[in-house]
């Protein structure tokens, strides 16, 4: 029996500044929190068609399985961790600026 | 040392100039990032977890102050106002936008920088060892033949697509501090009967499959070593196995054909090609070898060195940890710490290397090296300016008196920034020098080298740690394996790994155990870690890091 599909997000750098991005429901975000969570598996193939087609815009698209804690997605693992805030050895990339803007 | 000539400068302004117009046409749209990508890491631009990161070469990690202030302005400018200095002699940024890369690398252009094969299957930069020219120990100075070797590699049209990525060291001296016998290609200088030659050995290597180098050849004459370099890499190019990325390296071409077969592949491909070298390349190098004539040594006043070593603790147990033998007994080799407790290895703030670069205008002869421990070398310091520049570093947070200490950590990236890595090694690195600072044992400890990496890769040469440790994803966790024994001198060594791994909490008190059980093993105070390990093997260690295993089994 396959394995059931388990929530994910579509995530990938932006082109210009390589920073973490994931796609929303209309365009992309720097915060994970306001990520789409794709719990359909056929819905999240289609979007990632899209998503990868925006080669203008971000590089190395794919996606992340997430938990959900109500309707806020949290990482399952450590790396998306860290791509979702940034070093421990300095507060930089997404530790800076709190609420940055959508690309 | 060696300025660029109007061909040098051309070839990288016109190089540059493509690279500014394959970055617009990225942004445009009209190239993809399946066409864009090698020819950004080509110029040393990779896309790494959070950001760019733009790797530029130092090669044989030399710097006037010049390059070095320039290498702080372009961390203000376009980055976070701070470098990391890495094993392989390279300075990486870790925030540039794409957009911004084209003007930093006209900004080192201007200061005869770039980043050209700092990454791809091409000849990287060429190291060397960071007390080239300065140290007591030395048969001729590394860096001429390095400067050589960076001209024939750079944009070479045969080996621009090797199998995998190729690294060549240089050391002048018997005591390698180059780690050759890690690399592709290790190179020592030898004298035979007063003539000046080569070692030349092939095929060591670090990675997921640790191999000590071989030697190809014991000496090998100046006027040959170019076209034997060639003919090396070439036999390399067509033999080297291009089915399985992790079976790429020359490492395992000499291990799956062995050295003889090797060997006789590399002289006919040398009687080859030998003619073509005319000798064009010893007129080359006696240019390059006067560029790097030794500077004209002061003779001043030592009295400011002793009155302070005798007056001034700090100091003095300063410049007994930081301070090597120079050729001159007038001068001194600095060492400058870059690895203050608690900050992350080889990273250095504009500030800091501005500091630096001032310190080597005024009192270095202009000079500043980057060593593969990460650490910034002044390599030529008249002995009575050394309480001056030590209260100046000391002030900048760069006096820290640990060079070859517990402390004194070699750490990769790790997952904190790099898209290879399986664990993070900068807080592990981070973790250990706070703890032993806070038991003030690492003076006591003596020589010991850690070297921390996040992947198999082994960007932080854990192989050839004294510790070594190895961070990995198991299950979704970060764990920290432990080799011990290893040595990247002369006498290198790969180190035995002692058994499961660590949690990130486990491995800070771990590393404890095994140092503290040294110190209990210890024959002498004077006998060394390794020197220890080496007279007692694993079991011990072993012992002290598995108290459990240890008690169950007893």
């Amino acid at each position: 029996m396959p394995k059931p599909f388990t929530p994910k997000v579509i995530t990938a750098n932006a082109l210009l500044e390589g920073d973490v991005v994931y796609l929303t429901a209309t365009g992309w975000t720097r915060d994970l929190a306001e990520a789409d969570v794709l719990t359909d598996e056929a819905d999240a193939d289609l979007r990632m068609i899209e998503a990868s087609a925006q080669v203008d815009k971000v590089v190395g698209v794919y996606l992340a399985d997430v938990t959900l804690d109500g309707t806020t997605p949290t990482p399952t693992h450590f790396r998306e961790d860290f791509r979702a805030t940034g070093p421990s050895n300095y507060a930089h990339g997404k530790q800076e600026t709190a609420k940055q803007e959508q690309i | 040392m060696y300025h660029y000539s109007d061909f040098d400068t051309d070839f990288l302004n016109s190089r540059n100039a493509q690279f500014r117009a394959q970055v617009e046409r990225r942004i445009d749209g009209s190239l993809t990032e399946d066409e864009f990508k090698p020819l950004r890491l080509m110029n040393g631009l990779y896309l790494q977890l959070h950001a760019y990161m733009l790797r530029v070469a130092i090669p044989y990690g030399t710097l006037n102050s010049r390059q070095m202030e320039r290498l702080a302005d372009i961390a203000d400018k376009w980055d976070k106002g701070y470098g990391h200095f890495t094993t392989r002699q390279n300075i990486q940024y870790n925030w540039p936008e794409l957009r911004d890369v084209p003007d930093m690398l006209d900004a080192l252009a201007e200061v005869d920088m770039h980043a050209i094969q700092t990454s791809g299957n091409t000849i990287r930069n060429v190291t060397a060892d960071h007390f080239a020219g300065a140290a007591a120990d030395e048969v001729a100075d590394p860096r001429p033949i390095a400067e050589l070797i960076r001209q024939w590699s750079t944009d070479h049209p045969e080996f621009q697509f090797l199998p995998r990525k190729f690294k060549v060291a240089v050391s002048g001296a018997a005591a390698d501090r180059a780690v050759i016998k890690a690399h592709d290609i290790g190179l020592r200088i030898v004298k035979r009967d007063d003539e000046i030659g080569y070692e030349v050995i092939i095929g060591g290597g670090l990675g997921r499959t640790p191999m000590i180098g071989k030697v190809l050849y014991d000496f090998v004459s100046a006027e040959d070593l170019l076209p034997t370099l060639e003919a090396i890499v070439s036999v390399y190019n067509l033999l080297g196995r291009r089915d399985n990325k992790y079976k790429a390296r020359i490492k395992i071409t000499v291990h799956e054909n062995g050295i003889e077969d090797i060997r006789a592949r590399v002289d006919a491909r040398y009687a080859l090609i030998r003619p073509q070298f005319t000798g064009v390349d010893q007129q080359m190098l006696s240019r390059i070898e006067a560029d790097f004539a030794a500077p004209k040594f002061l003779k001043g006043n030592l009295s400011p060195f002793q009155t302070a070593y005798e007056q001034d603790p700090v100091f003095r147990s300063w410049a007994d940890t930081n301070l090597s033998t120079h050729r001159n007994p007038d001068y001194a080799i600095v060492s400058i710490s870059l690895k203050a407790h608690g900050k992350t290895p080889g990273d250095a703030s504009s500030r800091q290397m501005r500091l630096m670069a001032a310190l080597a205008k005024r009192y270095g002869h202009d000079e500043l090296r980057i060593s593969h421990e990460q650490n910034v070398i002044l390599p030529h310091v008249h002995k009575g300016d050394l309480p001056s520049i030590f209260y100046a570093l000391n002030a900048e947070g760069l006096g820290t008196a640990n060079i070859g200490l517990i402390s004194d950590i070699i750490a990769c990236p790790g997952m904190d920034y790099c898209a290879l890595a399986t664990a993070r090694s900068i807080p592990i690195a981070q973790e250990i020098a706070t703890r032993f600072d806070e038991l003030k044992l690492e003076h006591e400890v003596g020589p010991l080298k850690i070297k921390i990496s996040g992947c198999i890769n082994a960007c932080g040469h854990h192989h050839v740690g004294h510790i070594g440790i190895l961070g990995l994803d198991r299950a979704g966790i970060e764990n920290y394996q432990i080799t011990l024994g290893g040595d990247g001198t002369e006498d290198a060594h790969i180190g035995e790994r002692a058994g499961p791994g660590f949690s990130a909490e486990e491995i800070i008190p771990a590393v404890e155990r095994i140092v503290m059980a040294y110190l209990e093993l210890r024959a002498e105070p004077t006998e060394t870690f390794l020197t220890t390990f080496r007279r007692l093997g694993l079991a011990p260690f072993k012992a002290a890091l598995y108290p459990e295993a240890h008690a169950n089994a007893a």
